[in-house]
């Protein structure tokens, strides 16, 4: 646990059961302003079920969350809402508004919060397209782009409003290595200049490695492990190490 | 023993419809207290609603057209066929105008809009739920019902009765032509007997409908797209529900309204 009197999110005993499944077993966390936690597991170990309850987006069966000092779980959506201008999250699809161009899924939030000259949400726009890259798409429909350029597009649209926190939800699963790589470098690059509190869901080690300050390891809906990546990595835990290495145990 | 299981079985089923339609209308006043509750904060937002009023009500005008010429046409042509045995030829145009109004040009429409439009509702609304738009909007804190919801809600109410006087227009004129020009009806006892039989009632009562109808589609339409569950078929089968739903609950409301508001605005 975090020395922080205030962390930026704080989770305790969170369990989520859908139908009869169990999916999240009692999660206790705590990340601290400014830190990137990796949350890592494989697929189905209930990684962006969890992501989804920090932000209010799925309600838990027990257990309490706090954001910001705010306890969310039992809030109506109305009152919600101004906690989520706080936290943004990225989707793993990118979740751009597809009957909107780049641009303007890119202004939303601004629009949505009241903003009403051109010049400033035009200047903004830029200057968010510009942190991710794709100056010189705007015009461009969600429908035309690539699955890489989607997520970017997403991550500049969560970043306009300059969230305090950013959760991202499989930020490099299904790109190629080198965007991959980009979308790394991008998420270092908004810790350190905007100084964002960052949580990434994902089962990509090398990703995991690379921005991590922290990471949690989830496996059957509880956390496996906490701690420093060195850490991890030098663990001689069968379990971390067949998920590290990829290799899987059942088959014979 | 046999019988006894089947009845046992219908009986289990039938309880299941029973709570499952019990939850449905549970689903809709939900759905329709957010939305006044949206209303009440007087954020609408404009620019959407009369973007969807280009969709719904605009867009929807051929279709309406084509349902209230032709059925006026067929209507005047069926009675003139019963009518001229009796020598009633001149009381084609009331009967024409007062169905027109107090029943076909409200019905036909409200099910022309809700397979057009609640179609379209639901599968925007739909899809964007299984792309997780809908997820993606609410972690903007963005509500769905402000944003969605509540701008196609006045879209219907705002073009619904202008859709329904337009049908009810076009299918009175269709049929005095086909009275009048096609099957010999002279023109002046036929409009006399329409103006004298048709009255003010009439029109406040295919008003009437209108609203309700619309308030009917878009509130099956955004719940079916708000709960459609993962994948194409979802949205498939939220689709299909929409129209099946809100074309069902049209025929149905209308009997219920029609002797309600026969207590308001009695026939002439």
């Amino acid at each position: 646990m975090s020395a922080d009197p205030k962390p930026m999110i704080l989770v305790a005993g969170l369990t989520k059961t859908i139908d009869t499944q169990q999916i999240l077993t009692g999660i206790d966390l705590s990340v601290a302003r400014g830190e990137t936690l990796v949350i890592i597991g494989r697929s189905g170990s209930g990684k962006s079920v969890l992501l989804k309850h920090l932000i209010g987006l799925m309600t838990p069966t027990a257990g309490e969350i706090w954001i910001e000092g705010r306890q969310i779980v039992g809030l109506k959506e109305r009152q919600l809402m101004p906690i989520r201008k706080t936290v943004g999250m990225m989707f793993q699809g990118g979740a751009l508004f597809d009957a909107m161009s780049v641009e303007e899924n890119v202004a939303f939030p601004l629009r949505e919060a009241g903003e009403r000259n051109a010049q400033t949400i035009r200047a903004k726009v830029a200057e968010a397209l510009e942190v991710v890259d794709l100056l010189g798409h705007e015009k461009k429909m969600p429908v035309n782009l690539s699955g890489g350029m989607k997520k970017r597009v997403a991550l500049a649209r969560v970043v306009i409003t300059r969230p305090n926190c950013v959760l991202y939800d499989e930020p490099t699963a299904g790109l190629d290595p080198v965007v991959s790589d980009s979308i790394n470098h991008l998420i270092r690059r908004l810790q350190k200049r905007f100084g964002v509190t960052s949580i990434v869901v994902t089962h990509d080690m090398k990703c995991a490695a690379f921005i991590a300050d922290r990471v949690a390891f989830l496996n059957a809906g509880r956390i496996y492990f906490n701690g420093a990546p060195a850490e991890l990595m030098e663990s001689t835990d069968p379990t971390i190490q067949d998920f590290i290495q990829g290799r899987a145990r059942d088959i014979e | 023993m046999v019988l006894i299981r089947f009845l046992g079985r219908a009986g289990t089923s039938a309880v299941a419809v029973f709570f499952s339609a019990v939850k449905y209308l549970g689903d809709l006043s939900v759905l329709a207290f957010e939305t006044l509750s949206s209303l009440a904060q007087l954020s609408v937002r404009w620019k959407l609603t009369l973007h969807q009023m280009m969709e719904v009500g605009y867009r929807s005008q051929l279709v309406v057209i084509v349902t209230g010429g032709f059925t006026g046409a067929v209507f005047a042509a069926q009675t003139f066929f019963q009518f001229h045995r009796l020598s009633m030829d001149s009381a084609v145009g009331a009967v024409v105008s007062v169905s027109m109004f107090r029943e076909l040009g409200p019905v036909l429409t409200g099910l022309m809009v809700a397979g057009r439009v609640g179609a379209a509702m639901s599968a925007e609304i739909g899809t964007m739920k299984v792309t997780e738009q809908i997820d993606a909007l609410r972690s903007l804190g963005v509500h769905p019902v402000d944003y969605l919801v509540v701008p196609r809600f006045l879209a219907l109410l705002f073009s619904m009765p202008l859709l329904v006087a337009e049908c009810v227009g076009i299918g009175i004129l269709a049929g005095q032509f086909v009275a009048v020009k096609m099957l010999g009806v002279p023109e002046v006892y036929y409009v006399d007997y329409m103006l004298r039989f048709t009255a003010l009632r009439d029109v406040k009562m295919a008003l009437t409908k209108g609203f309700v109808f619309a308030i009917l589609v878009a509130l099956i339409a955004c719940r079916e797209g708000l709960n459609a569950e993962e994948g194409a078929v979802g949205v498939g089968r939220a689709t299909t529900e929409a129209v099946v739903v809100s074309s069902l609950a049209i025929l149905i409301v209308n009997f219920f309204l029609s002797l309600i508001l026969n207590i308001f605005y009695p026939a002439g």
